[in-house]
Order: C-alpha cells, then structure tokens, then sequence
C-alpha cells in the first residue's frame, strides 16, 4: 500500500504479518501485534463513542459532548507514533485521544459520568477528559488554547536534554487562532522536539473551513515559520503513521517541530444532540460513513495483509465486554462528596 | 543587615532561586539584555538558555511557561509590564489558573509570573493598568503585591517555590526604594499582612506602592493627635483578613489606600468583608482612597490628581475621626 497523497512518503514492502520500511536512515519496523493493536485502540475509540452517544441520548450523561467517531485513524496513528513517556496535549473533541494513546474506558467513562473515580474526578467531563498517567497535559476547551502549552512542554525536554516529544492536536477551527501563529514561531526559533497534529475534519463547529481558512491546506502555513509541513489521508492510519513517525524521529533527533494535517471527517455532528445539521448535505456525511470510514479502510488493509476475518471480529468483541465493564464500573463508582468542589483548587504547595 | 533596592531584591531573589534549583528560568522580552535593570548579571550567570528572550508574543510564551511547568520545570515569566498579560489573558484564565481544578489535581502549575505596574509617569490608559482586581476574581492564582526591598526578595522566593501560579505585582514607583534586607536566605510566606505602624484610632490598609503614601499619612496624623496603624498587604489572594478584622477591632475605623480603580477594586472586597465580618466594630462608615472609574490620560496634571496621595488619605482619615 502506498499512500498517493504527495510524495513525502516511503514505499514500504509488506510481509504478512507486519511492515518494514525505510526513508534514508530511518527505518520502522512495525509487526503484527502493533498492526492489531492499532486497530484495537480504533475501535476502542470507536465503541466508546458509539456508547456514550446512546447514554447521552439516554439521559445518563450531560453536558457539552463532541465525540471523535470518524477520526480515529488520525488519532491512533498519531499516538502510535509516540512512545509511553512522551506527552499530548487534547482539545474540546478528545474522548479519543487518551484512548489512543493507551488510557483505561473505566476512568474516562467514569469522569463522563462526573464520578470521583473519573480521571479528573469529576471535574473535568467530557472536554477535558485527560489522563495524565498516559502522557496527556490536558485537554483544553477554548479552541488554540493547548497548542502554546505542548510548546513548553517541548521546551521544557529540551531545556533537561530529555528525548521526549511533545505531540499537539488541535482542530482545523484553531488553526486560525493567534496561538497556533505565536506556538509555531517560538517551536521553530528554539527548535523543539514538538509536533502539531492539526485534525482538519472541514469543519469548525458549524462553518466550513473553506470560509474560514485562507488555504486549502493548512499544512501549507508551516512554510511561514520553516517547518516541515505535510497533508496525510487522515483516515488511513498507517499514513498518519507514518507522517507522524517521521515528525517524531525528526523532533526527538534535535531536528526541530513539524506540521502535520490529517484530513479527516467528523461522522456525529458537532456536538450530540443539540445542533442543527443544515450546514452540510446528507450525501456528504453518508460518503464519508460508507466510502471512508477509517475502520473499514484498516480492516481490508488488515485482511489483504494475510489477517482473517475471524481475528479482527475477535478484537471488536474483547473491546465490547471492556465497555460493558467500563460502564458497569463507572455505574457502581460513587459521586464526588459536596467538600469536592473547593478541593484541587491549589496544589499542596512544598514552599 | 544591608540595605538593598527593591530592584535588587528582586534580581537577588532570581538568582539565588536559578543558583539552588536548575529548574527556574526566566524568559521574557529582552531579559536577557537587562533591559529594565532587574537581570543584572543574570545571563552571564545562567546564560541564554535560563535567561531566555522571548518574541513578542504574550499568549505564546506565557501558555509555554504553563507548559513547561506541568511537566515540572518553574519559569519565571517576565510580563514587562502588568497590562501585557491582557495580551495573554486565556493562558492565564483557562490554563494557568484551572488546569489544576479541572484536570482533578493532576496538574501543578509552579510558575511565577512577574507583573510590573507603573503608573503616575504619563504612560497613558494602555500602558498604566494596575490589574490585580481584574485577576483576584479568578480563582486558582495567588496574587502578591510586595512592596519593600524585604519582601520583594522573600516572597519572590516563596513564589518561585510555590507549586501553583503566583502573579506578583511589582509597584515600579517602589523599585529605586532602598532599605534593610538580611544577608543569606530569606523567604516570607504568602498570605501574611504586615502591620507596619501600630496605633488606635483608625487602620489603613495599603496595597502595593500606597505604603509609601500610608506610611507618610500617618506620620502627619500623628502631628495631629490622630493614631493610625498601617497594615500593608502584601498579599492580594490569599487575603488575610484576619489582620485586618484584629486591627479595626481595635481602632474602629477602616481606610483603604488602593492604586487601582475604584470599583471591584481591591479596596471594595476589604470594604465588603469588615463590613459583613468587622461591623459591629465600626465607628464610622468605610473610606476607600482610590484611583476613579476613568482611565488614565496622558497629561500629567490630569493623571495626578486622580491617583491616591497623602494629602487625599489624611484627609479621609481625619473626617473618620469627626
Ligand atoms: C476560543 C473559543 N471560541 C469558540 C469556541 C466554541 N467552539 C467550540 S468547538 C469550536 C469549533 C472548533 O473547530 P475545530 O478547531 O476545527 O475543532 P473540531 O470541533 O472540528 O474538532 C468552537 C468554535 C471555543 N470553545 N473556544
Ligand atoms: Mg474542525
């Protein structure tokens, strides 16, 4: 499979059970039980979502709630790509990303259901749904608002000579904000081991980005501030992959931040149940659903590549009976005390 | 003993923190070319990597301290002047002061942000805010405003060790003050008033640079036959009240001295909290000394008279006495 986007690329031969690829020195090996895992954390993701829409239209959960379904490709091929310690920075749409980089359903649905057991103990919900155990630095709601802070993470690596990367995703909306501008300058004159994931799933909230961005790829603004830049099939994830990879090995080699834009597509509405859908046709989102849905895609990939059937049905089911726990978990798991509200406002202080 | 420039204190105070902890830095625009005179030596020392310029590009690199701090360093960001963190205004709100609410206390954020006010010099509106009323209605910063070479050196050190975000609002009119600081380590905790004046009849408190105008009050009060007692307040959130409440309990009559506009004001929650906790002590209604709901104009006669002085806080003191 190669991917035809442009040609930053690397052809790859593929044995059956795995990959093996080269672009000059860098050669990433990739076996079978990464390729399933990869699918599993998809459709992890894509179980969650699925599950919390219909608690969420059942009454059980509240709240403001952008799901990832549709992204997961971006998501878990971006993640992938980083190692366990190297750390992420979410937005308003992050249910996905901590599951994409290996977090617990249990704790995420729990914080979904605003229980103590929750990652943030409740006090976080369903846009800020971050794991720190798992490398998040939080997810942040106000739109551009976590790309300077994965910045400083990347800053603050370097500064200790660690060779962690710091990876930011943020949407195709936030690339129009001032800290995506002010993040890029300051990552590419200190050279940091950063990596901007920007998730253009043509919308931000309502309005097309093609009203709303000067350019047809936002990969593009990378030139503005001498950075690499690259447009992958967002819905293909070894292409994420592999752009991601790339980005990575180039951060954590000293060689400065990159820009990376995964075309993607949302397949829910901006938010569940509360918005008009009229900005865009039923045909679109159906082609994207039937024709580009990231699942699929990586199943044929995974069943020409020597998989049978029977073993990815196998990952799906083990995924289901990990929600049912999680939601069993989360149901059980007692609500925060009232005294928790003024809880966590400071950290104890060692000063 | 020496005695030491408020500037210096706070130089001082940098150092030895960069000196004891590798993990403080420093960045700002142009810091590292001392262009304020409060990084003297500080490159030379620690080199360009701890005293590390900045583009100007507020929202950047205040989110980047934000950053670097959650995954454990402890920055000093060097804001310039207090109204440039407006510039900054959702890193400061959204993450800096939240991240540890929201994420359930998975988040520290040890960084200190240094907020320089100066007023009264014909800088116009844009350039001679004093905002700390604006920030102290956000919960999850500590806002210090220490104003003698002692503390400015003692609690920029505590705030740099503080494992939450603290603004500390330095009073330019105060920088070229000089007086006693003790030689080796100094820190003086946050959230402590200092009285700095005993006396009986009325209590005024003072934010930021007003010590200087309280302090003079008092001295001309006392000329007079009136008693005041000073209470500096060093620290804006945590407030300690406490002092306050013991203070006007015994004088009976509370004046605030606050450089700041009027309403929200600093002076207005003192005001609100001896009124609800302190009132069966009062002997007279409330003063507050303040600058007006206006902005500040760039002519010097017209920015003058609408700033706190000695003259406006004696005299308010006085009519509390009649
Ligand atoms: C600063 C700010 N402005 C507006 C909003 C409201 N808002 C929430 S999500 C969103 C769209 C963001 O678009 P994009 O970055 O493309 O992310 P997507 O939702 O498509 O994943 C907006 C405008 C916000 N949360 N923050
Ligand atoms: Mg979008």
């Amino acid at each position: 499979m190669v991917v035809e986007t442009s040609g930053h690329f690397w052809r790859f031969g593929i044995p059956s059970e795995g990959i093996a690829r080269e672009k000059g020195e860098l050669m990433i090996t990739v076996d079978g039980d990464f390729l399933r895992e990869m699918y599993r954390r998809m459709s992890r993701i894509r179980k969650f979502e699925d599950t919390t829409k219909e608690l969420l239209l059942g009454g059980e959960l509240y709240g403001a709630f952008h799901t990832s379904t549709g992204q997961e490709a971006s998501i878990v091929g971006s993640c992938m790509a980083l190692r366990t310690e190297d750390s992420m920075v979410g937005t308003h749409r992050s249910h996905g990303h901590p599951i994409g980089k290996g977090a617990r359903l249990d704790r995420l649905l729990a914080e979904l259901m605003g229980k103590e057991t929750g990652v943030n103990q409740g006090k976080g919900g369903s846009m800020h749904l971050s794991d720190f155990s798992i490398g998040s630095l939080g997810e942040t709601s106000i739109v551009g608002s976590g790309l300077p802070v994965s910045t400083g993470a990347a800053l603050a690596y370097k500064m200790r000579g660690e060779d962690k990367v710091s990876l930011c995703f943020f949407g195709d909306g936030a690339s129009s904000q001032g800290t995506f501008h002010e993040s890029l300058n300051l990552a590419a004159i200190w050279k940091l081991p950063v990596v901007y994931v920007c998730e253009n799933n043509g919308y931000g909230e309502l309005t097309s980005a093609k009203d709303a961005i000067s350019v047809e790829d936002i990969s593009v603004r990378a030139v503005g501030y001498d950075m690499p830049g690259v447009t992958v099939d967002g819905q293909d994830v070894l292409a994420v992959f592999e752009a991601v990879s790339e980005a990575v090995e180039r951060a954590r080699g000293g060689g400065g931040p990159s820009l990376v834009e995964t075309k993607t597509y949302r397949f829910e509405n901006h938010a569940i149940g509360r918005l008009p859908e009229h900005y865009r046709s039923a045909e679109e989102v159906e082609y994207w659903r039937t024709e580009r849905d990231p699942l699929v895609l990586f199943r044929q990939v995974l069943v020409e590549r020597g998989f049978d059937e029977q073993q990815v049905d196998d990952l799906d089911a083990a995924v289901g009976e990990e929600i049912v726990a999680a939601i069993e978990f989360a149901r059980q798991s007692p609500a925060p005390p009232p005294e928790a509200a003024f809880t966590h406002l400071f950290a104890p202080s060692a000063g | 003993m020496r005695t030491v420039s408020y500037i210096q204190a706070v130089t001082e105070a940098m150092t030895e923190e960069m000196e004891r902890d590798e993990s403080v830095f420093i960045m700002g625009e142009d810091v590292a070319w001392n262009m304020m005179g409060d990084c003297t030596g500080m490159v030379e020392k620690f080199g360009t990597e701890r005293v590390r310029n900045t583009p100007i590009s507020e929202a950047g690199f205040v989110g980047a301290g934000a950053g670097a701090a959650m995954v454990g360093m402890r920055p000093i960001v060097h804001m310039l002047i207090a109204p440039f963190m407006y510039v900054a205004f959702d890193q400061i709100v959204s993450i800096i002061a939240k991240s540890t609410y929201t994420y359930g206390g998975q988040a520290r954020l040890p960084i200190t942000l240094r907020a320089p006010m100066m007023y009264g010099v014909s800088n116009a509106a844009q350039h001679s805010d004093r905002p700390y009323a604006t920030l102290m209605t956000i919960p999850g910063l500590k806002l210090i405003a220490p104003a003698t070479p002692h503390d400015a050196k003692g609690m920029l050190k505590a705030a740099i060790r503080d494992d939450n975000p603290v603004i500390t609002f330095e009073d330019r009119s105060l920088w070229g003050q000089s007086s006693e600081v003790p030689d080796g380590e100094l820190i003086v905790p946050l959230g402590q008033a200092a009285v700095r004046r005993e006396g009986t009849d009325v209590t005024v408190v003072t934010v930021a640079g007003a010590i200087t105008l309280g302090l003079a009050a008092a001295e001309q009060l006392a000329s007079e036959g009136i008693s005041a007692e000073v209470i500096d307040l060093r620290s804006i959130v945590p407030m300690d009240t406490d002092t306050i409440l013991e203070s006007v309990a015994k004088t009976g009559r509370l004046l605030i001295a606050d450089p700041a506009h009027e309403m929200g004001s600093v002076a207005s929650e003192i005001s609100a909290v001896v009124a609800q906790h302190g009132f069966w002590s009062l002997q007279a209604p409330i003063a507050r000394v303040t600058t007006p709901h206006t902005h500040m104009p760039f002519n010097a006669d017209l920015e003058k008279v609408l700033l706190p002085n000695t003259d406006k806080i004696v005299a308010e003191a006085r009519a509390l006495m009649e």
